[in-house]
């Protein structure tokens, strides 16, 4: 992988001196190697994942020892009963509360990171909580009023659910990008004879555009992984990760693995992507 | 911030009439207030408001086979659990404590190096830091607990030639448990820490050299106290959902590692006795709305503002 070519490059990097000086004592390659091994350590179970989704064992449950290479988990990806459908499922629900929570996060963030008012502190300060609270709590607290209300549990209080807890972390990556903006490109347009509406879809909208896009990713990614909170609110209704809770106490199929595998290649592109998409905007 | 000077001073010079100037500067006092009102209320409706239903839960009394609930001012479940649970809210604490102070250890020394000296690579090593985080929490959980099997690959080769007991485990043990945690909540030690030390102005390292400080001298007083913050809203974002996980106490625990969530959980889904669910969780809720309330109060709200949206 890059990373191993890394420790080496910063010595040779032009530009301003850089703060290793060349030293000459072993002690130096301590904390890059510390990093590449921590690095791996991360990625095990990653690792484990991928290779144990080719695994041809002879029964449909995940085993230690490697039978041989195959491919046939991947051809049968959705075929698995009960998986599959927690799996779309999973993929219904994702679009719609990531979509949502960036339309309602990116409003948020906008008034965050752009305007001063009053209350602002103690908006602030629910941002904060909803970042820092145990998702336990969440989900338990969701789980009392839907009781108490009677809404039944399902689809629906999964998506509601999900944009509740990801509308906070799109706010806080809108607001960072709006933070570092250059007002007077807004106040120029103004100037231009651009109404306040026009120079926001014109300027700030575009500016702001990387953000609303991870913030976006983000949620998605949220809704995807979410456990805990799903656990009180679901019902009936299962997930991805709720299917693979209640299958793993007698083993699970290596279509797991398979499914894992997917979701974590797309998130990847989507990663590298925007790292792409920064890079060439600080190039500019 | 300058925010606020730009719109007084754009009021001014706009020419028109005092009275409509006005009504524009009102409306556009309300501007922030337009754009936090769709999740404003959101966030009303789904987070604070069902905060305080459960707070009401607590208070209720009664069982669901003998007529359903019904609020009594029912304080006795917040003495009942807490005397029944106190093995495993000190546990949670402890388990907890540990988590953090592992976390933080394991994850300062990486995100220090990237920080200060991994040049260009930066955002990429970032990126392989939080790379295996795509991965569903369960699934990555789950793989653990398949690795560290009895029988599992590292495991079940060691005990064949023989360098372990046949009866060794470590699932089940608090330390899978510690481990499990520590593991999964990295990277909410990992991102503040390096939100922290990237803002750290690199030249004030050289500074300190300059007058003649060793490498360890500049680091200790310079580096490290600067980087506290990040150490803080670490500790914060790590220790606050730590305290509250059961889904590695369940995955790769056993008997004698249950923490408070999984008796959370347990009486919300499976006992049904809403009531003492909710007591326990309003208890994990107080804790942590205290530690949070100290924090923001000593430090502000601004550097887990900033770590939470440091992927854009």
């Amino acid at each position: 992988m890059s990373a191993v070519a890394a420790p080496a490059r910063p010595v040779t990097q032009p530009g301003p001196a850089p703060l290793n000086r060349p030293r000459k004592r072993w002690t130096r390659f301590i904390l890059p190697t510390y990093t590449i091994v921590m690095i791996v350590y991360l990625a095990s179970p990653i690792f484990v994942m991928i290779l144990y989704g080719f695994n041809d064992v002879p029964f449909d449950r995940q085993n230690s020892k490697f039978w041989g290479f195959t491919l046939a988990w991947w051809k049968n990806v959705f075929n698995f009963p009960g998986l599959g459908d927690a799996f779309k499922n999973s993929l219904k629900i994702a679009p719609i509360s990531a979509v949502v929570a960036t339309a309602l996060g990116t409003l948020f963030g906008l008034a965050l990171g752009r305007y001063r008012f009053r209350g602002l502190g103690a908006i602030g300060f629910v941002i904060f909580l909803a970042i820092a609270v145990p998702e336990i709590v969440l989900g338990s607290s969701l789980l009392s009023m839907f009781v108490l209300t009677g809404v039944p549990l399902g689809f629906t209080t999964i998506v509601l659910s999900h944009i509740g807890f990801s509308i906070a972390f799109v706010a806080v990556t809108v607001r960072a990008r709006v933070q570092g903006l250059d007002r007077n490109l807004e106040d120029a347009a103004q100037d231009l004879f651009a109404s306040p509406v026009v120079a926001f879809f014109k300027v700030t909208l575009p500016l702001i555009a990387p953000a609303i896009l991870a913030g976006f990713l983000l949620a998605f990614v949220l809704s995807l992984d979410d456990f805990v909170i799903t656990n009180f609110v679901a019902g009936q209704e299962t997930t991805f990760p709720l299917w693979v809770f209640g299958a793993q106490r007698i083993g699970f199929p290596p279509t797991v693995n398979v499914m894992g595998t997917i979701l974590f290649t797309a998130g990847i592109v989507a990663a590298a992507a925007n790292l792409v998409v920064q890079r060439r905007r600080q190039a500019v | 911030m300058s925010d606020a000077g730009a719109e007084v001073a754009e009021g001014t010079v706009t020419p028109t009439p005092p009275d409509r100037r006005r009504s524009l500067g009102v409306r556009r006092r309300l501007v922030p207030y337009y754009l936090l009102s769709p999740a404003g209320l959101f966030l009303l409706l789904f987070f604070l408001v069902p905060l305080g239903l459960m707070l009401y839960t607590s208070l209720q009394s009664g069982g669901l086979l003998s007529g359903g609930f019904r609020f009594t001012w029912a304080f006795n479940n917040y003495t009942d659990v807490l005397g029944q649970y106190q093995t495993q809210f000190v546990r949670s604490l402890v388990y907890s404590i540990i988590v953090t102070v592992a976390a933080l250890l394991l994850a300062y020394p990486m995100t220090y190096w990237i920080a200060f000296y991994a040049g260009k690579w930066k955002s990429s090593l970032l990126l392989l830091i939080l790379v295996p985080f795509f991965v569903s929490f369960v699934i990555r959980t789950v793989q653990w607990k398949f690795i560290l099997g009895d029988t599992g690959p590292i495991l079940g080769p060691l005990k064949d030639i023989g360098l372990l007991p046949q009866g060794f485990r470590i699932l089940a043990t608090p330390f899978a448990v510690v481990a499990g945690i520590t593991y999964n909540f990295l990277p909410f030690t990992a991102l503040p820490l390096y939100v922290a030390l990237e803002r750290i102005d690199k030249r004030l390292v050289e500074a300190a050299k300059d007058l003649y400080s060793s490498r360890w001298e500049a680091f200790r007083r310079v580096v490290w106290p600067l980087s506290l913050p990040g150490v803080f809203a670490a500790f914060l974002l790590t220790f606050v959902p730590a305290t509250g996980d059961y889904v590695n106490a369940s995955l790769l625990g056993g008997p004698g590692t249950t923490m408070i969530g999984n008796i959370i959980q347990e009486k919300f889904l499976t006992e049904l006795d809403y009531p003492e669910a909710a007591a326990l969780s309003v208890i994990l809720m107080l804790v942590m709305l205290v530690l949070a309330t100290v924090y923001a109060r000593i430090l502000g709200t601004e550097d887990v503002q900033r770590a939470a949206g440091a992927n854009a």
